[in-house]
């Protein structure tokens, strides 16, 4: 941890010292020696990363290799109950997901959730950084603490607030459609309208839930980054008659791109693998048009009777599709010197 | 000096009401959803919603708190929300901070590796994860078992933690531990005595979100806690009262405002000490 004198052992004769000669070492406790053997294989690391290589092996990187091992078995209830040996179903899992309609239909809505959610909460995140940024001290922290507050909700609580405000009977969302002009969309049709009940609505309100999530760390983040860039880079190109849009496609957001980058991918990964808010907007495991990729392959699991194998294979294409953008996410990490 | 000009400050006006209005549809669906924990049924399921209730009622909480909603009162739910909490808290500061100052202090090999394990882990999804470790805790009969449950929490809430307390570890001058061993303190002592007090507030800040995590945290719960209600932790119950009163949104929004507030609350308070200590290193330079 740190070096001493009894670092280097074979520096030759211990410095002489005012109090007079010191004796060779006297006989070591156990502890000493044990200090002395650390120090000398250089063990220390190593003796301080066990506890979270362990846990995190155990209970991350291990379930991960079984999910592989099972997506290659025909593991379900009679397995899991102990009434018939697993067997090896070679790639049968993998290509009985090739042919399932249910599962292009549930990764066709998770591709195009993410497709839209991405985009969204990007935007709306970088428009109320940029806001913040231009906001005095006071009101600065008023608006990002209000973000923020909006991000620290618990997804189970968000999604039941957003059901709530979209119910049909008595929610705002409805109320306020019936009473916006027609010109707007709004009128008589949308009173008792279910949000719900089928896949378009549904995942239009959990667009909304999700950006709303999503934006305050978004702006937050961009926020941080605006303040690293010098205050007379904007002046200048201000002076120079660059406009708002000007300044920041050609200052802003090149300065910020890795920042963007690193904040596109995560949004991807989160957006794609959205589960909580989706299991209950959705009322559960009902509905099967309205499930995303995560969704379908929980209820494969979970409902009965389990089909664990199909389900991990389904798992392993949900994570191997996640790893895939995650390589994306750790290269532009070590780029930006987060890995150090 | 002090007079603005006319557009510059119409500019900063419209700013700031553009600031307000962010804030507002922000902050509105949990206002929303206090509002609605206060308001009695007949004003819920008015045809006309209004913002703020008029014959404010706590008739709503009082059906949570003493447990006739779902069978068991809302201290049932936090005292295991808590106790799963403070466990993972408490064990994954612990071990990540072992971990940060290996990372943080010593150069060995595949130390790259490691964080880059570390950034990976953290994006693998849970509802496929939750497949194996359910059939692993099923075969361990550790089902229904809330520490078996907290255990998984520390194993997620340790690389996040462990990524961030890095830089803390890293921020505290090696000079000092030096000192203190030229003294004559041991690895323990110096550990104890000079790295964990420096490093104390930056353990609170990483802690937060292992808090975050654990207390929010439903696929798992939902997925482990299943037979017995009397386990279940706050997002679950929140959860399983509107999966079977779909329509008692009263007390749905009283249950889903006692889970959240406090969070909320909790939140606001780190932040605000957050802020202030950023700012103090800032003048300290």
């Amino acid at each position: 941890m740190v070096r001493t004198v009894h670092d280097q052992p074979g520096r030759g004769a211990p410095l002489p010292s005012p109090a007079g000669p010191t004796t060779q070492r006297p006989a070591q406790t156990p502890r000493q020696r044990a200090i002395t053997w650390i120090r000398r294989h250089n063990a220390a690391p190593y003796l301080l990363l066990l506890p979270s290589v362990v846990v995190i092996g155990a209970l991350v990187l291990w379930p991960t290799v079984q999910i592989g091992i099972f997506s290659f078995q025909n593991y379900g209830l009679p397995q899991i109950t102990g009434a018939l040996p697993t067997q090896w179903v070679g790639f049968a899992n993998y290509t009985q997901i090739l042919h399932d309609s249910e599962f292009w239909l549930s990764l066709r809505i998770s591709l195009l959730f993410a497709l839209v959610v991405v985009p969204l909460t990007l935007i709306t995140g970088t428009l109320v950084g940029l806001l913040l940024s231009r906001l005095g001290p006071k009101m600065r922290t008023f608006v990002s603490s209000a973000a923020m507050l909006a991000w620290a909700t618990p997804a189970v609580s968000a999604s039941v607030i957003f059901v709530w405000l979209a119910d049909p009977d008595g929610g705002i969302v409805d109320w306020t459609l019936t009473k916006l002009p027609h010109w707007l969309g709004g009128g008589a049709h949308w009173a008792g309208f279910s949000w719900t009940n089928s896949a378009l609505p549904a995942y239009t309100l959990l667009t909304v839930l999700l950006v709303w999530t999503g934006f305050p760390f978004i702006a937050v983040t961009v926020l941080a980054g605006l303040r690293t860039i010098p205050a007379e880079l904007h002046e200048s190109a201000r002076v120079d008659g660059a406009g708002g849009w000007r300044i920041f496609r050609l200052v802003t957001y090149p300065l910020l791109k890795p920042i963007f980058l690193v904040l596109l991918l995560l949004s991807i990964i989160w957006d794609f693998g959205v589960f909580t808010q989706v299991y209950i907007v959705i009322g559960e495991l009902g509905n099967r048009d309205e499930y995303n990729l995560g969704i379908y392959e929980y209820s494969k699991a979970f409902q009965m009777p389990p089909a664990y194998g199909f389900a991990s294979a389904l798992a392993f294409v949900l994570t191997i599709v996640l790893l895939i953008i995650t390589v994306g996410y750790v290269r532009a990490s070590v780029k930006q010197g987060a890995v150090q | 000096m002090t007079t603005l000009t006319w557009s510059r400050r119409s500019r900063r006006f419209g700013l700031n009401a553009l600031g307000i209005l962010v804030a507002l549809i922000t902050l509105f669906p949990i206002l929303y959803m206090v509002s609605t924990a206060f308001k009695p049924a007949t004003e819920i399921y008015s045809l006309t919603p209004h913002p703020v209730p008029r014959h404010p009622t706590l008739a709503n909480f009082r059906a949570v708190l003493n447990g006739s909603t779902v069978g068991h009162p809302y201290w049932t739910f936090l005292a295991n929300s808590l106790f799963v909490t403070l466990i993972a808290v408490a064990a994954s500061s612990l071990i990540a901070l072992l971990a940060a100052i290996a990372i943080a202090r010593f150069r060995f090999r595949f130390r790259t590796t490691y964080l880059i394990m570390l950034l990976i882990v953290q994006m693998l999804p849970q509802q496929a994860l939750v497949i194996s470790l359910y059939i692993d805790y099923r075969s361990l009969n550790v089902l229904d078992n809330l520490l078996a449950l907290a255990v998984v929490y520390t194993a997620f809430a340790v690389p996040v933690t462990i990524w961030m307390l890095r830089n803390f570890v890293a921020a505290v001058p090696r000079e000092m531990e030096e000192a203190a061993a030229i003294d004559g303190a041991g690895p323990v002592k110096v550990f104890w005595r000079i790295l964990l007090p420096l490093v104390a507030p930056g353990l609170v800040a990483t802690s937060v979100f292992a808090f975050i995590f654990a207390y929010n945290e439903f696929i798992f719960a939902l997925t482990f806690l299943l037979t017995d209600n009397a386990h279940f932790t706050l997002p679950l119950f929140v959860q399983y009262f509107y999966s079977r009163n779909g329509a008692d949104w009263g007390g749905i929004m009283a249950a889903s405002t006692l889970f959240t507030i406090p969070v909320l609350g909790f939140f606001l308070l780190i932040q605000r000490r957050l802020a202030a200590g950023l700012v103090a290193g800032a003048v300290k330079g």
